[in-house]
């Protein structure tokens, strides 16, 4: 489904990833976990179209196409999906209004019909009961005086009305707490089959025992330096990053 | 007269000797000494220039160098549906009519004079009763120091007169509609409205400015509104003239104890648009807010100039104003509050707002607090900036297209001024204008349906 071959990128004259390479298969759950700095919002941003990242070489492909080449919002309604690590507060735009805008831009995209209002609160009671978001925030401007937790939520909140095919949640979890992190994961759970894909970026194992990848990866100074199922996750917890570093001779950066 | 001819050769002073004809001799002799000291008054200031503090950025040379002509307005062509399919339709109420600056009876629905409340043209006020007007047009607004308040004041034929007697509550808004029909001729209008609310009544004023044909003209209003003690007015300006239009209006609010007046101020068309408003809190415990909202683009120019001042003690004042400009557009905010002494806890807050769409719009914005008292709260801030390309980038990663995002946001910012508006019907009607002025404004119209 997803395949991103030497990736790189840089921003602000700086390289951030230097040679990405990723597979991700239809039904797969991957984590992507890194210290702080690594590249990983880097690569989740990348793949949702951000343009202030200039990527110097590499390619990705989703789905047979070439993802680098379509607009953000293409992507957003071929199925792909971002969590954002720090999502954005836009005043003045109800939260509601612009996710049935999004929704239909997306089922517009995809010959289906669009959702009246009427039908599309009744989805949006649907999912804020399952996920237990309250309705009176949801009425509210886009994150506009949320509370960490609550943007966290909301864009969990987000994915399941769109229903992505390709979800990236970049540090969802931080900032809930343990009960808002066990709705999370059911809401991204109910997301799992088949015919979907899910990239969680985390940096704790916490997560992991509530959405269980197939795959772990380990991404350090713009490189994934270890892959490996899920127990990476719990020896990554238990060492901490310097392990890796022990474990593998560091690169030696070429100026 | 003699100072006029002097300039001559200055094409936009053919028109003036039509219009003191047309004055001369008329009128209650109080109105005339006070047109003859306005155009003295006019005479020695002259245009604007550059160089003056108060027209910095604003040029008005464009308007001298045309000659202007007045044309009394026929109706044939101008029916009424015209009016009805204009702005407001569905705002039933009172509406003067005024074409080319004088009022039509026939496009006009006032009803019978009741309780004291009068609503009728100032041309009708000055022959049958000018005494009703005698105690306030021409006190407030202070034709000694602007040009074009003096040059209005010196020519003013008619406009509007409403007066809102003792304790009396208006219901329904009262529409005041000025239309330039300029059809092939450069014309020129000086309208004069003059609005008195007494103690304690309450009112809204719509008063609007259409353009109808693409001829160049210029329209050169004053308003007057005096708020007695406890009054309650809101006021809606909306300037909506044709691309090719010159307004450069003076707007003058006077407050006495305890009233309380919303004031919007709504600039939308016209190739220079040019809003003086001055509002003075002068009795204890006025309270204004005075919004603002400019959109323009290609190369409309816009300034507007408020001048608050809080002359007496507790008293407070919001003022917001936000523009949005795109293309070659030019915007001047100048918002200055003189906190006079004795005017203690007085409460004042100013904001200033703009969205630049292009890289070749410009604004010029200067926040001014003068404060001569002690214990006084006052802020004041202004921002520029363009569209926020985080919330652009978050808008487009969940499935919405870059125009219909960019237009959410710039609906979103500009709309804050439009939700604060009370008369329903022009809320909506400015409603409709903004989605229409935005490229993805159908977009936006269904993402905001409820
Ligand atoms: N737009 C940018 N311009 C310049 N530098 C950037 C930009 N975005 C990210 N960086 C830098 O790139 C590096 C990687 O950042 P990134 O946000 O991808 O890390 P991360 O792995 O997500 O970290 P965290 O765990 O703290 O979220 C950091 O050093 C960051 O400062
Ligand atoms: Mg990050």
């Amino acid at each position: 489904m997803l395949e991103i071959r030497n990736l790189k990128v840089k921003a602000g004259g700086k390289e951030i990833l230097r040679g990405i390479n990723l597979k991700v298969n239809v039904g797969e759950v991957h984590s992507i976990m890194g210290p702080n700095g690594s590249g990983k919002s880097t690569l989740a941003q990348v793949l949702a179209g951000r343009e202030t990242y200039e990527v110097t070489e590499g390619e990705v492909w989703y789905d047979g196409k070439n993802l680098l080449e379509m607009a953000p919002e293409d992507r957003a309604r071929e199925g792909i999906f971002m969590a954002f690590q720090y999502p954005v507060e836009i005043p003045g735009v109800s939260n509601l209004y612009f996710l049935r805008s999004a929704l239909n831009a997306i089922r517009k995209h995809r010959g289906l019909d669009e959702f009246d209002a009427m039908d599309f609160l009744t989805l949006a009671k649907e999912k804020m009961g399952l996920l237990r978001v309250d309705e009176n925030l949801m009425s509210r401007p886009v994150n506009e005086g949320f509370s960490g937790g609550e943007k966290k939520r909301n864009e969990i909140f987000q994915m399941a009305i769109l229903e992505p095919r390709l979800a990236i949640l970049d540090e969802t979890d931080s900032g809930l707490d343990i009960d808002a992190l066990r709705i999370v994961a059911e809401g991204v759970n109910s997301l799992r089959g088949k015919e979907r894909a899910i990239i969680v970026v985390t940096h704790y194992q916490r997560l992991l025992n509530y959405i269980i990848p197939d795959y772990v990866h380990v991404l350090s100074e713009g490189r994934i330096v270890r892959s490996g199922g899920k127990h990476l996750a719990l020896e990554l917890e238990d060492k901490g990053y310097s392990w890796l570093e022990e474990a593998e001779p560091k690169r030696v950066q070429v100026v | 007269m003699i100072e006029l001819v002097k300039t001559e050769n200055i094409p936009f002073f053919s028109h003036l000797s039509e219009f003191e004809k047309g004055v001369a001799g008329k009128g209650p002799a109080w109105l005339q000494r006070m047109r003859n000291s306005a155009r003295l008054q006019f005479a020695k200031l002259g245009f604007p220039t550059l160089q003056d503090e108060e027209w910095r950025f604003t040029n008005v040379a464009p308007i001298t160098s045309i000659p202007f002509k007045l044309e009394a307005y026929e109706l044939d062509g101008l029916k009424r549906e015209i009016i009805d399919g204009l702005r407001f339709a569905d705002l039933q109420c009172e509406r003067l009519v005024f074409v080319n600056g004088c009022y039509s009876p026939e496009l006009s629905f006032v009803e019978e004079s009741r309780d004291g409340i009068r609503i009728s043209s100032l041309s009708r006020v000055l022959q049958q009763d000018a005494a009703a007007v005698e105690p306030y047009l021409g006190r407030y607004a202070n034709w000694e120091q602007d040009a074009f308040n003096a040059l209005n004041t010196a020519l003013m034929q008619d406009g509007a007169f409403v007066y809102i007697p003792k304790g009396k509550i208006l219901e329904k808004p009262i529409h005041l509609l000025f239309l330039a029909a300029t059809r092939g001729t450069a014309i020129a209008s000086y309208p004069r409205t003059l609005i008195v609310a007494d103690s304690n009544s309450q009112a809204s004023v719509v008063e609007s400015y259409v353009g109808l044909g693409e001829e160049v003209n210029f329209t050169c209003p004053v308003t007057e509104i005096i708020l007695n003690d406890g009054a309650v007015i809101d006021h809606s300006k909306l300037e909506c003239e044709s691309a090719r239009a010159f307004h450069v209006a003076t707007l003058q609010y006077h407050q006495e104890r305890s009233s309380s007046l919303g004031s919007h101020s709504i600039a939308l068309g016209g190739a220079l648009v040019r809003n003086s408003l001055n509002a003075v809190l002068a009795g204890d415990g006025a309270e204004c807010t005075l919004d603002g909202l400019y959109l323009v683009r290609g190369e409309q120019h816009v300034d507007n100039h408020t001048r608050l001042e809080h002359a007496a003690p507790h008293c407070s004042s919001r003022e917001l104003y936000k523009g949005v400009l795109d293309g070659k557009s030019r915007g001047v905010f100048h918002g200055r509050i003189v906190v006079h002494r004795g005017a203690q806890k007085t409460d004042s807050k100013q904001t200033n707002k703009n969205l630049l769409l292009s890289d070749d719009a410009l604004i010029n914005t200067k926040p001014q607090l003068e404060i001569y008292a002690n214990d006084v709260k006052c802020t004041h801030g202004a921002t520029i900036g363009q569209l926020d390309k985080d919330a652009l980038f978050y808008l487009r990663s969940r499935g919405i297209g870059e125009e219909a995002a960019r237009s959410l946001l710039i609906y979103a910012f500009a709309s804050e001024v439009v939700r604060r508006m009370k008369v329903g019907a022009v809320q909506r009607r400015l409603d409709e204008f903004l989605l229409g002025w935005l490229p993805g404004g159908e977009f936006v119209k269904e993402a905001v349906q409820v």
